[in-house]
């Protein structure tokens, strides 16, 4: 059991405001999806959470103590980060980058061995890369790639995730194959708290909506209770359609008649 | 081939390429006389010729030249750029610039210790105005134009020190440090900057596996749990250390930082931790070749080993430079 707790986080940069007295918990066995326009703030509150950025006012804390009076490796041990796939600078092999993952338990990592090997290889079969193991990351498709990051966050074992916009560039199929890996993760006792830009894919797989508009919290809830077309409407200016019929629910977007 | 039998064979042409440098010269000496000499028989000119001159000359090669190309392979890591080089930064020149400094006004009288010391504080500062920039800039492309930059201001102040030289000796002793050179080098000036070596080795072994997870780029090697302040530091002074003990023996070379890291690096996977060793060999076999070339070929006066360096890299850095794909500007 690991729990997240953002503590009133409030971020200031020169006058502006980007995040406002924002307070959320993670826990684990929950996949909560934090979604906002562009400029929300939800990358920086990731941030926060992770300590990458210091919050003006507030603290996160996990398990009851501020994030940044961990050691980094303590924190790594504890929460994974999957930031927003960027191409790697140098083309290293598959291997390597998943047994990156288990960098703050020590591991070599050109030769992981022990439990250090064993989750490198659990993490390589989950993620379905056990054929690509020896391939250069240069090689590999975006939906490939990202696969190798899911593995790499998954090979810390770590009891937390924070995820952003872990499917953003992807086409349909490995949005849901990302997706899947994630929630995958959250059924096996995970907590996952991820950046979500399609409303759709994040109804169908979350448990749980934050709201955030202009630095604020708008809402915070079950995906059932929290997703209306009305907060559609004040948080995106968008109208949707939400049916909640079928297995999974359904979010169809049509543009704000009139809108800019 | 395994990283073992890269290190190995690396080894084996290090051995190869000091023999050679003993070999050949002004007098060339044959295998039977060298292995005399090299026991303590022979002739005593033989003996002079190889214990006085041309060993401690190879060297110094040698160890300049992996201390250069370890520095490389640090700082290439660092910024995620494959070309960073001490050379083309600045740090080689600014600590160059502060030998000569040193020398200029007369302070290397003072102690046999102050002129690698001199030569690796003017490293350590341009390392860390590329450090300072580095934490405000992402773009690698800036990086290296503050490198530029550096190069051409210490350029300058160097040409002022020329400008003003007050004799023909200060003049040539100038010239040296900008061009570079290993020639009379003795096994007292590499006793001078051994402390330094092993300093600044000793840094960048401990920051190995932060360079491997700096290949995720930073936020991610922040995620997976790298102290990335710490890194930093250990990788600017490692760097600064060697690259101003390679100077206080050898003045300013460029490129070979950014030719060895670069020709290693398919055979260790890409991995920048995995290059340290085998780009600091390749890197002091390439300064031994280059020095045996600058003493056989004929020429009025002797080449520089700088200039000899800088024809072979500089070449090589822009053809690195344009088969470059811009991952991160």
């Amino acid at each position: 059991m690991a729990e997240l707790a953002l503590d009133h986080i409030g971020l200031t940069v020169g006058d502006a405001i980007i995040l406002d007295d924002i307070s959320v918990k993670l826990t684990t066995n929950e996949f909560v999806a934090i979604v906002g326009p562009n400029g929300a703030g939800k990358t920086s509150l990731l941030q926060c959470a992770l300590g990458l950025t210091p919050p003006t006012t507030g603290a996160a804390l996990i398990n009851g103590a501020p994030v940044s009076s961990l050691v980094p490796t303590e924190r790594a041990r504890l929460i994974s980060y999957l930031p927003q796939i960027r191409p790697l600078v140098w083309p290293i092999t598959v291997r390597d980058v998943v047994a990156l993952g288990r960098y703050a338990f020590g591991a070599s990592i050109s030769k992981p061995k022990g439990a250090d090997a064993e989750a490198v290889d659990k993490a390589l079969r989950d993620c379905n890369l056990k054929h690509l193991t020896d391939r250069h990351t240069d090689t590999l498709s975006g939906g490939e790639l990202a696969r190798v990051h899911c593995a790499r966050s998954f090979a810390a074992e770590a009891p937390l995730l924070i995820a952003d916009e872990p499917v953003a560039a992807l086409d349909p199929k490995h949005q849901f194959q990302i997706m899947r890996l994630i929630r995958q993760f959250v059924d096996n006792g995970g907590g996952a708290l991820a950046v979500l830009h399609n409303i759709d894919l994040a109804a169908r797989f979350a448990d749980r909506f934050v709201w955030l508009k202009d630095g604020k919290l708008v809402a915070d809830g079950a995906v059932r209770e929290t997703l209306t077309p009305e907060r559609m409407k004040s948080v995106f200016d968008v109208d949707a359609r939400i049916s909640f019929d079928g297995a999974a629910p359904a979010v169809t977007l049509h543009d704000a008649v009139g809108g800019d | 081939m395994t990283d073992r039998t890269l290190i190995i064979s690396l080894c084996g042409a290090a051995l190869v390429a000091i023999l050679a440098a003993c070999t050949f010269g002004s007098v060339n000496l044959s295998p039977a006389r060298l292995a005399a000499a090299l026991f303590g028989g022979g002739e005593i000119g033989d003996q002079l010729v190889l214990w006085e001159i041309r060993l401690p000359r190879a060297l110094a090669a040698f160890t300049v030249g992996a201390a250069l190309g370890l520095s490389g392979a640090a700082l290439q890591g660092l910024l995620r750029n494959p070309l960073a080089e001490p050379g083309i930064l600045g740090v080689s020149s600014c600590a160059a610039l502060a030998a000569t400094l040193a020398l200029f006004y007369g302070l290397a009288g003072a102690s046999a210790f102050v002129l690698p010391i001199a030569a690796v504080v003017g490293a350590l500062a341009a390392t860390l105005v590329l450090a300072i920039a580095a934490m405000h800039t992402s773009s690698m492309v800036t990086l290296i134009l503050i490198g530029v930059g550096l190069t051409s201001f210490s350029g300058a102040l160097m040409a002022l020190l020329l400008n003003l030289a007050p004799n023909p000796f200060t003049l040539s002793d100038l010239i040296n440090w900008t061009l570079g050179s290993v020639a009379n080098r003795s096994v007292n000036d590499m006793a001078l900057a051994s402390p330094f070596l092993v300093a600044g080795l000793a840094c960048l072994v401990f920051a190995r596996r932060e360079l491997s997870a700096l290949t995720l780029g930073e936020e991610a090697a922040f995620g997976i749990g790298v102290n990335l302040r710490r890194t930093r530091m250990l990788v600017i002074i490692g760097a600064g250390l060697l690259t101003g003990a390679a100077v206080s023996i050898a003045g300013a070379i460029a490129f070979v930082g950014i030719v060895a890291p670069h020709l290693v690096r398919p055979l260790v996977a890409y991995d920048p931790a995995r290059t340290f060793a085998p780009a600091a060999l390749l890197a002091g076999v390439i300064l031994v070749f280059a020095d045996i070339g600058v003493r056989i070929i004929p020429t009025p006066s002797e080449l520089k080993l700088g200039v000899v360096a800088a024809l072979i890299g500089a070449p090589a850095f822009v053809w690195i430079a344009m088969k470059r794909r811009p991952a991160n500007g």
